[in-house]
């Protein structure tokens, strides 16, 4: 199975190559139009600011392509920042849109921040799975996976498959058919982390 | 629930893991990568690692041994020692860290923390301190812990968090290596000043230290510690069934 990761220049893929190589999949990246098209997985990483991302996704052409993607029904996982550039818009710094692959919007953790949690909420925090996922295949309800975020995704339920509890539910996972989105870094999460990525790997639509 | 977290530290030198007794008197433990492995299998919330020759002879980090841990072991990974600008962040976080240290390279030059906090986003600027109470006050020592800055060191790290780290390692020169617990007094002010991750580093000599200061400072997020680790002194998966029984929240 060979997974393509796309390379827009935020984030290091070093240890998301490593981790989808672990669970057996080829993992190369990809950094043009083309690579994205000639892909069967699809993986978008991210770490950085929405508004950066989201500018440098659409210049080289690559939102386009990642939209394709996810029109012909192939599978594509965003990763955190690259999960919350799944939604349609972000209140990230102002107001920036996103590809629209998946109906809501990514606001802060003003429920976590009013609580006097700590922002980011970084760290390892318990799924609670609110309802089945391919995904899910390895996991079970519970399992710990890590977390490094400021902002969250608000959705229609419909789409969420997993929360973690920070002062309020903070969308974990969401799911619109082959469009799979992990808040959290399921290739710094361990086992579960590694599970969820070989699930991905092999899901079939 | 978000879980504290248990946090082995590995100081390499010339590829190899060493645990300095004050910052002294170092002794050879282990090959990183193995090391590393047991950790991540045994339950180790993160790893970090520090390059503990780069600041005080300028060595380049061994990011081979980095590398090779990242593509075997994942949970994250910070990476400290010898970062002193934006090409050294850039060079590790290539290699497979997910966080960067920054100690003496932040005292040099104070708007490392902020170019850095810009370019990689605040959850990847960890502010180290190494902290020692001097004439009543808490100050920022600098070169592994021997040179007095005469920096007051809590509002050293307010400045720096309010510049962009996001994560705060507080390394107790005090209680480092003599392992009669963390510094609960240190952290303490630390927490009371921050609203960032705080990590307690220095003093771990038993179990019952790491559900102490879970206990007594509930801002602490995350502890670290070395030699207890290494040398087989404390088992993880012990430690964090200990802290679970004594209603600490941790990852099982």
């Amino acid at each position: 199975m060979e997974i393509a990761i796309v390379d827009y220049g935020v984030g290091n893929l070093f240890s998301l190559a490593c981790s989808a190589r672990a669970v057996g999949a080829e993992a190369r990246v990809a950094s043009d139009p083309e690579e994205i098209k000639s892909a069967d997985l699809l993986i978008l990483p991210g770490v950085g600011a929405f508004e950066d991302a989201a500018g440098k996704l659409a210049a080289s052409g690559m939102a386009r392509a990642v939209k394709e993607h996810a029109a012909a029904g192939k599978p594509l996982l965003g990763i955190c920042l690259g999960m919350q550039l799944l939604f349609e818009k972000s209140f990230e710094y102002g107001e920036h849109a996103g590809l629209g692959l998946v109906p809501g919007a990514v606001r802060p953790l003003s429920f976590a921040a009013e609580k006097g949690l700590k922002i980011p909420h970084m760290g390892w925090n318990s799924l609670e799975i609110k309802q089945k996922s391919p995904l899910f295949k390895y996991v079970k309800n519970g399992d710990f996976v890590y977390f490094v975020h400021s902002y969250h995704a608000e959705c229609p339920p419909e789409y969420v498959t997993a929360v973690s509890d920070y002062g309020g539910e903070v969308t974990a996972c969401v799911r619109r058919e082959n469009v799979f989105g992990c808040q959290f870094h399921p290739e710094k999460s361990g086992g579960t982390g590694l599970g969820i990525l070989r699930a991905f790997c092999e899901f079939e639509v | 629930m978000l879980t504290k977290r248990i946090i082995p530290c590995l100081d390499v030198r010339n590829g190899r893991v060493v645990k300095g007794i004050n910052f002294e008197g170092v002794t050879d433990v282990d090959s990183p990568v193995a090391l590393a492995k047991k950790y991540g299998d045994s339950g180790a919330d993160e790893l970090v690692f520090y390059d503990i020759t780069a600041s005080a002879e300028g060595r380049a980090l061994f990011t081979d041994v980095l590398a090779e841990v990242a593509s075997q072991v994942f949970i994250p990974l910070t990476v400290g020692g010898g970062i002193n600008g934006l090409d050294d962040f850039d060079r590790v976080l290539k290699r497979g860290a997910d966080k960067v240290s920054v100690n003496s390279g932040a005292i040099k030059d104070p708007s490392l923390v902020p170019a850095a906090a810009r370019k990689y986003g605040d959850q990847c600027v960890v502010l180290s301190v190494d902290v020692k109470r001097v004439g009543g006050e808490f100050r920022v020592f600098a070169k592994g812990g021997r040179v007095d800055t005469g920096m007051e060191a809590i509002s050293w790290i307010k400045r720096c968090v309010e510049n962009g780290a996001g994560e705060v390692v507080v390394n107790s020169i005090d209680t480092d290596g003599v392992k009669r617990g963390f510094d609960l007094e240190m952290l303490s002010a630390v927490c009371g000043a921050v609203n960032v991750p705080v990590v307690a580093s220095g003093g771990a000599g038993t179990a019952e230290h790491f559900t102490q200061v879970f206990k007594a400072v509930p801002g602490v997020d995350a502890a670290l510690a070395a030699s207890v680790f290494h040398y087989g002194e404390i088992a993880i998966p012990d430690l964090k069934a200990e802290l679970k029984q004594n209603g600490i929240n941790v990852r099982i």
